[in-house]
């Protein structure tokens, strides 16, 4: 490895580091602005000045490349001088307006002004005054705080993929704007916020709300779409006030989706705080006592067989397991978690996992999509494939009309017919996909919803294998998941094998066949309630609640500890930030309350030992954080049948997929802003 | 004293005409087929010989930019880059080749083209020289009727074509780096060095980027010898230079003259003088606005070239030679500098976006009589704060100059501090007014 002499220490180095990057192995600081790791180097706020031995002026270093034999130098006048100088230029036109300032306690400027500036301002001319820029609900601006650093801008045009940020003007009088003064449109567009080294760009929903050294801090999981993105979630008291990522370059890198981030205030709005009857067609608090014993007596007046139970988006694998538990001592074996049928395959985890893995992506030469928009089902995906798009300018496909994604990609055809085509190479993009090394193919839940998702499972894995895609090294078959859930519960066996084709739940749901219908925290299934009597156990007061007639008021996600499995089959742990309003309970507490009513102690739960279950009972696991082992995928002779069909891709409501996001001001106020840039001119008429 | 037979731009005065027939009577593409037979390796070597240096205002060896290009074509094809947006305050040297010698430009452009493995040349013009665009645009398509471009260019074997950008009228568009920015569609700013432009340059490909003038001096260095072109000038500084006589002179002109030329001489000779007289001297800006100025007491002996300058604190820029004279305030004259320096900033990189306008709001101060003498060091120390922290030479460019006024003229500038006064006196200006709004009286 080549050496590198920073302050006379001899430090090694991998090829094509930065001058920058080798100081930081060298535990040597370099104040820096513009510089950010995921985004391409600017080198303008010349922060990160260091002496070079043999150049006269001193250089940028996060723009250098470093080379063998290089003498850097820190510490010397020449480079305090420098900085200094930048720094006293940066805060000559920065407003000092720190106290009322919402970045203020974790400001770049400000710290780095401690360290490197000095304390008194020499700049006795009029500071610049710079108008305000509307960038939409999410993102407020006060752009005289600018200091030019163009991390917006870059991450707009190279992460988010849309180049709506941009820089107008000049000198002076330069200024960071949309141009059109409109919200971003992209789902990505808050991380500009966490970019902004300065006050620039702030939270408008977290305005002023609180300060950061107030506000505990929890490391936890995101569970609005199913990648899993890791989160810090910031409470002061009770209340949740903002969610902001966490660095896992494996998952979701640094950046959250917008919903991700903001759907958070959805957590104090529309809550179910205590039990709920219906009585005369009213919901009426109650007490837990009450709502337990009629529930049981319910349950004793119908048969096991008429007790359906679906399990909904967001709920953690320890309560599911619970509700397992709970409806198998109850006899029933009515249990969904699906909110459409659509075809799963749980004999093997790479049925049903995303198993390229999220990092995988940045290998793949060749991407294809089948009935999925990944741009709406998981941000943080179709971020990846963007990041891979925009490097390595790798050809990308897709079979139905996903509409706008954040890359360019080409229709191969719309129709089930085509896959066939695909499958008996007759046509050219075949032998595209067979000529490619690690390709990937992205199966969404709208493919396999159709009467041949079967076909399009099975006869593709049967390809892929035929053709040595599925082997230890890679892996291209690949299943897009919508909720958080939807891994995990089929790895808890949820829906009994026997089920998974004949869809007896939905079956016996349409004919109103249910005389008792639990929703566990289940809002987005579709039911034409009849004579039904259901009970909806849940953390808003949303869909379920309303045809519900008897609530049960439970925690959410940032709540209560709880597993998740995220698409690629990573377990991941969420973890109690807050703690449930009201009377509301964890679920598994709930069924413990049922069960001692129903007078079966013996069969009481408790969270370790469901914990510990879950963790045994799911396939291929190896550590929590980590991906499933590898298995060798059997190709089992399974009949399918073929149907010519059209692949319609479901829109998603992308702001209001979930209970919480349809609770939050916030989605709402994204979801009119989208509803309204998507009109054209001629709607009206 | 040049001697006219060793004039290169004989047309300067537009006295012969500049259509392609009497180009050609002033022995322009004469024998250029010969000159690209002769090889690339001999026309680098020829023109390293002639010790020709860039006439941008980095005065670059051509020679040994034009080596930098990688020697066989890989993967992406080379350019070549044609700088024309002439816009430093105090040059027209090029807008003169451009009017009436624009078929030297345009061999030029050929044999640079073959050397460094171009097919294709952007001339890219500033975006007022209009008039100056579509009289080169003519000569073009005069060379192209005549097959000197094109496909097998002047019966050389190569094909050649150039194609005319016009700039919008930025200054910073003149380096080179935001020039190829511009040209690709992008905001002209320029961009971090390394790599540099020989290895990735307009659309990632290799490219050389030159000068009008250095272009346009090859062809006649190619015909007559790499060693004649050094026999003129000093040693290291070889050659003739257009210098733009400006300001206070009686006759304003473009001049082609021998490098070490003595200033006086230049300007008593071929500017009529200074207006008043050479004792009415009070400074001269010896290469464009960017350059330090020189008081009356160097200007006596100074030789016009690139090292004798560069001894002297200044630098031979573009030869653009402003001559101001004692009926000036030389403090308000560099005060307009500092501000045209402000208002062409790119704004990419602090130092250069923040100090520019500071510098010009002391200066102003300066000539409006407001400074105290505190002003003095602060303003000295933003100079140097810019300098040589900035992405581009622009810094230097804006530093420069009030740099050099501080080194000659710092008394003049004492004489209109005062004192810090013990009690303030208040301002008119109301508290948090919007300068931007007060500065648009001036601006």
């Amino acid at each position: 490895m080549p050496k590198i002499l920073i302050n006379g220490k001899e430090i090694e180095f991998e090829k094509g580091m930065t001058v920058l990057q080798a100081c930081e192995l060298a535990d040597v600081e370099i104040p820096r602005f513009c510089y950010h790791e995921k985004l391409s180097i600017a080198g303008n706020c010349r922060m990160c000045l260091v002496e070079m031995e043999k150049s006269p002026k001193p250089i940028a270093s996060c723009a250098m490349p470093a080379t063998e034999g290089m003498n850097i130098k820190t510490n010397t006048a020449l480079v305090e001088k420098a900085r200094k100088g930048v720094m006293e230029f940066l805060l000559a036109n920065h407003p000092l307006d720190c106290p009322v300032c919402d970045q203020g306690g974790e400001c770049d400027l400000q710290d780095q002004s401690m360290y490197y500036g000095v304390d008194k301002s020499r700049f006795i001319e009029n500071k610049r005054q710079v108008k305000e820029k509307y960038m939409g609900p999410l993102i407020k601006t006060q752009m005289t705080r600018c200091i030019h650093c163009t991390r917006c801008v870059r991450f707009a045009t190279e992460v988010a993929g849309v180049p709506e940020i941009g820089a107008i003007g000049r000198g002076e009088n330069m200024e960071i704007t949309t141009y059109l003064e409109k919200a971003m449109e992209s789902e990505l567009s808050a991380n500009v916020i966490d970019l902004c080294p300065v006050g620039a760009l702030t939270s408008k929903p977290y305005a002023f709300e609180a300060r950061p050294w107030e506000l505990k801090k929890t490391e936890s999981v995101d569970v609005m779409d199913a990648v899993g993105s890791n989160i810090r979630v910031d409470t002061y008291n009770w209340e949740v006030k903002r969610i902001l990522p966490r660095l896992n370059n494996d998952i979701n890198e640094e950046w959250i989706s917008d919903k991700t981030r903001y759907s958070c205030d959805g957590l104090l709005k529309q809550r179910l705080d205590v039990p709920y009857v219906k009585k005369n067609n009213k919901l009426e608090k109650v007490s837990w006592d009450e709502a337990i014993n009629l529930l049981v007596d319910k349950i004793k007046s119908v048969s096991p067989n008429e007790i359906g139970g679906h399990i909904g988006d967001m709920v953690n694998l320890e309560n599911a397991l619970g509700f397992k538990k709970f409806f198998y001592t109850l006899n029933s074996k009515n249990l969904e978690f699906r909110e459409r049928k659509f075809y799963i395959n749980s004999s093997e985890k790479s049925n049903y996992i995303f198993n390229s893995s999220i990092k995988g992506i940045e290998k793949a030469d060749l991407i294809l999509l089948i009935g999925t928009n990944p741009r709406h089902e998981a941000t943080m995906v179709n971020a990846r494939i963007r990041k891979v798009f925009a490097q390595k300018k790798i050809p990308i496909f897709s079979i139905g009309n996903p509409g706008e994604l954040t890359y360019s990609y080409t229709k191969v055809g719309d129709k089930t017919d085509d896959i066939r085509k695909i499958l008996n190479k007759e046509i050219e993009f075949s032998k595209k996909l067979l000529s490619s090394k690690n390709p990937i193919i992205i199966v969404g839940e709208s493919a396999l919803e159709l009467q041949s998702g079967k076909f399009i499972l099975e006869e593709l894995k049967k390809f892929l294998k035929n053709n040595n895609f599925i082997s230890k090294e890679w892996n291209a078959f690949n299943f897009l998941p919508q909720n958080a859930s939807t891994v995990g519960l089929i790895d808890l066996k949820i829906l009994p094998k026997e089920d998974e084709e004949k869809n007896s739940f939905f079956e016996k749901l349409k004919n109103n066949n249910f005389k008792l219908l639990y929703l566990l925290g289940s809002d987005n299934l579709e039911i034409k309630k009849n004579n039904e009597f259901i009970i909806y156990q849940g953390s808003h007061g949303d869909r379920g609640a309303e045809i519900a007639d008897i609530i049960f008021p439970s925690a959410a996600f940032t709540e209560q500890n709880g597993l998740y499995e995220n698409l690629e089959g990573r377990i991941q742990e969420c973890k109690k930030a807050s703690y449930p309003i009201g009377e509301a309970l964890e679920d598994w507490r709930i069924f413990n309350l049922i069960f001692k009513k129903l007078d079966k102690n013996k069969n009481l739960l408790n969270f370790e030992s469901l914990r510990k279950e879950v963790l045994e009972t799911i396939p291929n696991f190896t550590n929590i954080n980590d991906l499933p082992s590898f298995k060798e995928t059997k190709i089992e002779n399974v009949s399918t049948n073929f149907i010519s069909e059209k692949i319609y891709i479901k829109e998603l409501d992308y702001f209001f997929t979930n209970s919480i996001s349809r609770a939050s001001k916030t989605m709402s106020e994204c979801r009119q802003i989208r509803q309204k840039s998507q009109k054209t001119g001629t709607d009206n008429i | 004293m040049l001697k006219p037979e060793n004039k290169i731009f004989k047309n300067l005065y537009n006295e012969f005409g500049w259509e392609i027939d009497n180009a050609i009577k002033r022995d322009d593409w004469k024998e250029t087929k010969n000159i690209i037979s002769k090889g690339r390796e001999w026309i680098i070597n020829e023109v390293k010989i002639s010790e020709l240096r860039g006439r941008g205002g980095a005065g670059f060896s051509t020679g040994l930019k034009w080596s930098f290009a990688p020697k066989e074509v890989g993967s992406r094809p080379h350019y070549l880059v044609i700088n024309a947006d002439e816009s430093e305050p105090g040059t027209c040297k090029d807008r003169d080749i451009l009017r009436f010698e624009p078929q030297k430009l345009i061999e030029g452009s050929l044999i640079a083209g073959y050397a460094v493995n171009a097919h294709v040349c952007y001339i890219y013009i500033r975006g007022e020289y209009l008039n100056e665009g579509k009289r080169l645009q003519s000569a073009i398509d005069q060379a192209y009727k005549r097959n000197y471009l094109g496909k097998n260019a002047c019966g050389s074997g190569w094909d050649f074509d150039i194609h005319i950008h016009y700039g919008a009228g930025a200054y910073i568009c003149g380096e080179e780096t935001a020039l190829l920015e511009s040209i690709e569609g992008n905001k002209g700013q320029p961009r971090l060095k390394p790599p540099f432009p020989a290895l990735v340059g307009l659309y990632g490909c290799p490219t050389i980027v030159n000068n009008v003038e250095t272009i346009a001096v090859v062809p006649t260095i190619l015909r007559k010898g790499g060693k004649w072109f050094a026999s003129l000038g000093k040693p290291k500084n070889t050659g003739t230079k257009i210098f733009c006589i400006s300001g206070n002179v009686n006759s304003p002109c473009n001049v082609e003259e021998e490098m070490g030329i003595p200033l006086k001489e230049l300007i008593e000779k071929h500017a009529g003088g200074v207006v008043g007289g050479w004792e009415n001297l009070q400074a001269v800006i010896p290469g464009g606005s960017s350059m330090p100025l020189l008081p009356k007491n160097i200007c006596d002996t100074i030789t016009m070239d690139f090292d004798s300058l560069i001894e002297n604190k200044s630098g031979l820029g573009t030869a653009g030679i402003v001559v101001i004279n004692k009926d000036q305030d030389i403090v308000a004259c560099m005060a307009r500098i500092a501000r045209f320096y402000k208002h062409e900033s790119c704004g990419q990189c602090t130092p250069c976006r923040e100090g520019a306008g500071w510098m010009w709001r002391i200066l102003d101060r300066v000539t409006k009589r407001k400074a105290t003498f505190s002003d003095i060091n602060l303003l000295s120390d933003v100079t140097k704060q810019i300098e040589g922290h900035t992405i581009c030479a622009f810094g230097e460019g804006s530093a420069w100059p009030v740099q050099g006024l501080l080194r000659h003229f710092r008394k003049e500038i004492e004489n209109r501090c005062r004192e810090e006064p013990l009690i303030k006196k208040k301002t008119k200006n109301p508290y948090l007014v919007d300068q931007h709004l007060m500065e648009n009286k001036n601006a």
